[in-house]
Order: structure tokens, then sequence, then C-alpha cells
């Protein structure tokens, strides 16, 4: 009993602990904000997105990324926020027909743009080809990454018949070809924290992709 | 992220002609590198200005025989255009060695010649750095720098310039074309474009303040076998320990040029002599006066050994 006591007791001190922190974190930046008041207000502008072929007109603090824009303004809510700084690839989204990182790019950037979401590609009741060979091979385990895969894996099929080559293209004047070693090359900037890898690959490998 | 204002710019002087008038002002195209470090607070620009609708995204010929690479062009976009594929193959998988096909898709021939270093110390406010606030020291020196520069370095700063892209350029000879604040146009030697860190690290390039990145220019190709060889902690997006960007001819003369062991692409002409002895002989004088820390001394024999295979590809090939 004591054992458990001293835990709860130190758990307590932890969550007391945790929010004196919070508070010693947000002081330092609203100071800094009082000192530069010029820095400190936020700006706000109109864009006009193009996603999934539905045109919406928002007002949006100019530091609004792509993927707060999705998924907070317009609760699109498929593109997921992993790391937030470019390095796992879960919020990917396709913008004129090429998958970027919707969180290291402004909303106020895309004016005019076509943006694909992941909501975009298929519905429940008529998938895309890719979303059905993830079905069909297991391609995930806790799906968290499987939106930005998916979207990355369509325009990767995409590359490849545009004939833009990779790394591991031995001959770089020749058309590249969907093979698992292009495939892995290719898809390495999305993170599985699973590791489901093994059957993303087949799963991107058994939809023909010179109709991608 | 700090809060700022917002503008796209039509054409490059209408770019430098804002960033002249706009204190704190910066110009922002694939944004990869910049937004990443906005929202930890590195960069804290109070106004942004666009100019991805600068029309600066095409690749042509030269008069003189080589290409012409507007500062937009994508990272892609370049690596897959057939003629950088076919004569300057060094330039092609240099890029396609970097980032991941999402970064590609974003980043642009000027942005990555100005990207920022991934030196841990940089990145975490909490650390000192002389490159993010000069004078607070670098934490580098004395702490984890298995990642870092070897040669080149100062007492104020033993970053790494993280491109690949500018490897390449380096070996190729390329050119950065510039406009000024005042609208004035300038062309600067690769070789002259990054700084070392000196007492000022926080200074990387010799752009001046609204100083608008415009073009890059390839000489006229040289030929050869273009190899590129990046050595790295895993096989596929992530930053280079070593990297080698070498055109080989076939009489074993040729260009060298290393990333990841300075803070600018490494090249010393005079090592190139040396070129048919061997990469022993190249590499004693590329990183003679070498200054390593114990944990990135490796990367001394590690730029001997991929050059030493680079060697032995482009010999395979000829």
């Amino acid at each position: 009993m004591d054992d458990s006591n001293d835990i709860k007791l130190s758990r307590r001190d932890f969550l007391i602990v945790g929010a004196t922190s919070a508070v010693a974190v947000t002081l330092p930046s609203t100071a800094a904000a009082a000192e530069t008041p010029t820095t400190g207000s936020p700006v706000v502008s109109k864009v006009t997105l193009q996603v999934n072929g539905n045109v919406r007109e928002l007002s949006l603090d100019t530091r609004t990324t792509l993927l707060d824009a999705l998924r907070e303004h317009l609760h699109l809510t498929g593109s997921k926020k992993g790391c937030d700084h470019g390095q796992c690839g879960a919020c990917t989204v396709i913008v004129d027909g090429r998958r970027v990182l919707s969180c290291l790019t402004l909303a106020v950037m895309q004016e005019r743009r076509a943006i694909t979401t992941i909501e975009g590609l298929g519905t429940p009741g008529k998938l895309h080809p890719m979303q059905a060979s993830f079905v069909k091979h297991d391609g995930y385990q806790c799906g968290y990454c499987t939106p930005g895969q998916i979207c990355s894996a369509v325009a990767v099929l995409g590359e490849i018949k545009a004939g833009i080559p990779s790394l591991v293209s031995a001959d770089l004047t020749a058309p590249p070809q969907a093979t698992p070693a292009e495939i892995r090359e290719r898809m390495s900037g999305n993170i599985c924290r699973c590791g489901a890898y093994s059957n993303i690959v087949d799963a991107i490998t058994d939809v023909p992709w010179r109709n991608a | 992220m700090r809060s700022f204002t917002y503008e796209r710019a039509g054409s490059p002087a209408e770019a430098v002609a804002a960033a002249a008038r706009t204190p704190g002002a910066k110009f922002i195209a694939g944004g990869t590198n910049l937004l990443d470090l906005m929202k930890n607070e590195i960069e804290t620009p109070m106004h942004l200005i666009d100019v991805n609708g600068l029309a600066l995204d095409k690749i042509e010929a030269t008069p003189e025989g080589g290409l012409r690479i507007g500062a937009l062009v994508r990272n892609t976009d370049l690596a897959a255009d057939p003629r950088v594929r076919r004569d300057y193959g060094v330039l092609s998988r240099a890029l396609l060695a970097g980032a991941s096909g999402q970064l590609r898709n974003a980043a642009t021939t000027g942005g990555n010649l100005l990207q920022r270093t991934r030196c841990p110390y940089f990145y975490d406010t909490n650390q000192p750095c002389n490159k993010r606030a000069p004078g607070s020291g670098c934490g580098a020196i004395g702490g984890f720098s298995r990642g870092h520069a070897v040669i080149g370095v100062s007492d104020a700063c033993i970053a790494t310039h993280p491109s690949d892209m500018a490897v390449a350029m380096r070996a190729l000879d390329a050119t950065v074309e510039t406009m000024r604040a005042d609208g004035s146009t300038r062309t600067i030697p690769i070789a002259q474009f990054h700084r070392l860190p000196g007492d000022t690290p926080q200074v990387e390039t010799v752009l001046a303040a609204g100083e608008l990145i415009t073009a890059v220019t390839l000489p006229k190709p040289v030929g050869g076998t273009h190899i590129y060889r990046k050595v790295r902690d895993r096989a596929s997006y992530a930053f280079a320990l070593v990297s080698v960007a070498a055109i080989v001819q076939r009489d074993g003369t040729g260009r060298v040029a290393l990333g990841g062991v300075a803070h600018k692409p490494w090249r010393v002409e005079a090592a190139e002599t040396q070129m048919p002895r061997g990469a022993k002989a190249v590499t004693a004088q590329l990183l003679m006066g070498a200054r390593t820390t114990p944990e990135n001394a490796f990367k001394v024999p590690l730029a001997e050994r991929t050059l030493a295979a680079v060697l032995a590809e482009a010999k395979g090939d000829a």
C-alpha cells in the first residue's frame, strides 16, 4: 500500500509540475510579443482554396499551413499531422498533380491551385484503386500514416509514368519501372511507425501503374 | 510561429523592391526549410514575399552551350530534365539523393542553395549557437559533433552545409545570377557564393540584404563519367555524413567536390591534379588542415574511401 501511495503522490506531483512548466512555457512568448507589438498581432488574409473540386473562400491567419487549413477550417481530417516538420509524410496531399507536404506550405500560397486530399481520391463506396489495394494487402496497422502513404503512392506511380528518375534508377536516361526497389526509394518520405512497409510495397506494386 | 504580413510579387524587380522597403522581409518559394525554421522561431520574418509567381521556372540553353536554370525550377524538374540527365548526370544524381519526393516537388533551385544547416544545436533554441544567436557560443564544439564539419571550421562554428545539389553544382563550376535591391544584377561563381563560418557564422552567403537569386547557370558539358555517392545513416531520406560529387574522364583526370564535411561544398582544384594517382593522394590535399573532433574524425578516412569507391566505379564505366 505504501508503494501505491508513493506512486499516486509522485504522479500528482508530476501533474502539478507539468502544469507549472506549461505556464512557464507560455510566459516568455507572451512577453516577447508585448515587447514587439508589430510582430504580435495576427494578420488575416483571404485565400481561395480549390479542394477536391470544391472552391472554398477562407479568411486565415497568414501563419496557417495548408494542413491546418484542411483539418481545422475545412474539417478534412484525413490528412494527418504527424511531426509537423516535414519528416514523416503523414500530411502528404496532391497539389496540381504533385505530392507535397501540406505541413510545410502556407495556405495563402495555394491560391488557385488544385488540391486533392485522401477524401478526394475515393469514397467508401467507390475506392480509388490504390485505396482498394492497401485494403487488399493490409498495408497498414494503426492507419495513422495511411492517408499520406496513399496520396504519396498515387503520385509515385504518376512520377514513374512521367519518366522521372530516382536515386536507384540504374540508367538515368532510361524510363524507370515500378519495381519494388523503385517503390521503396520513392516512398522513403512516408514513415510508418507500425512498420507495415512490406505490405505497403506489395499494395503499390499491385496497382497497374501504366494507367495511373 | 511569429505572425507576419504576406504579399505576392509578380516580377523579380517587384520582389526586390518589396524587400527593400519592408524591414524584416524574407522571400519564400518552396518554403520547405523556411517554414520549418519559422515554426521553431529560429527564423522570424515580419513579412513574407511569395516569389512563386516570378516565372523563373524554365531551364534554357545558353549561347555558350550550357544551361540556365531558373531559380524557381523545382528539384524534381531539374533532376528529371533530359539535358541534365544526359550531360550533367552528377547534378541529377545529387538532387535525387536529397530529401524525399514530396520535398523535391516543392524545393527550388534558389532555395536549395540557401538552406540552413541541420546542426542540432542550431535547431534547439535552448542551446548556445553562434549561427542562430551570435555570441552565444557553440554547443557542437565539445558536444555531439558526429555530423559536423572537419575542414574550414572556426572556433565559432563547425556546422555543415546540408545541400547535395550545391555540391554537384560546385563540381560543375556553376554561377549564381542575382538581382539586388536596386534592380541591378550580378553573377557569382558558386565557389564564392557560400562563406566559411569564421567569426560570423550567421552570414552564410555573399548575398546582400534583399538580394534575390534569379538563376543558376551551368557551363557547357565537360563529358566524363558523372557520379554522386552519398554516405549516410540510412539508405534514403537522410543528410550526408560524407558525399562525393565526381566527374572522371577516361584518362583518369577530373573533378571532385565533397559534401557533409564543411560549411560549404568543398572543392580544392589543386587537389584534382592528383586524381590519376588515386583517392589517397587526392584526399590528402583536399582535406589538408582538417580539424576534427573525436566524434567526427571518421569523416576523413570515410571521404578517402568513398572517393576510392567512386574512382573504381568510374574506371569500370569508362
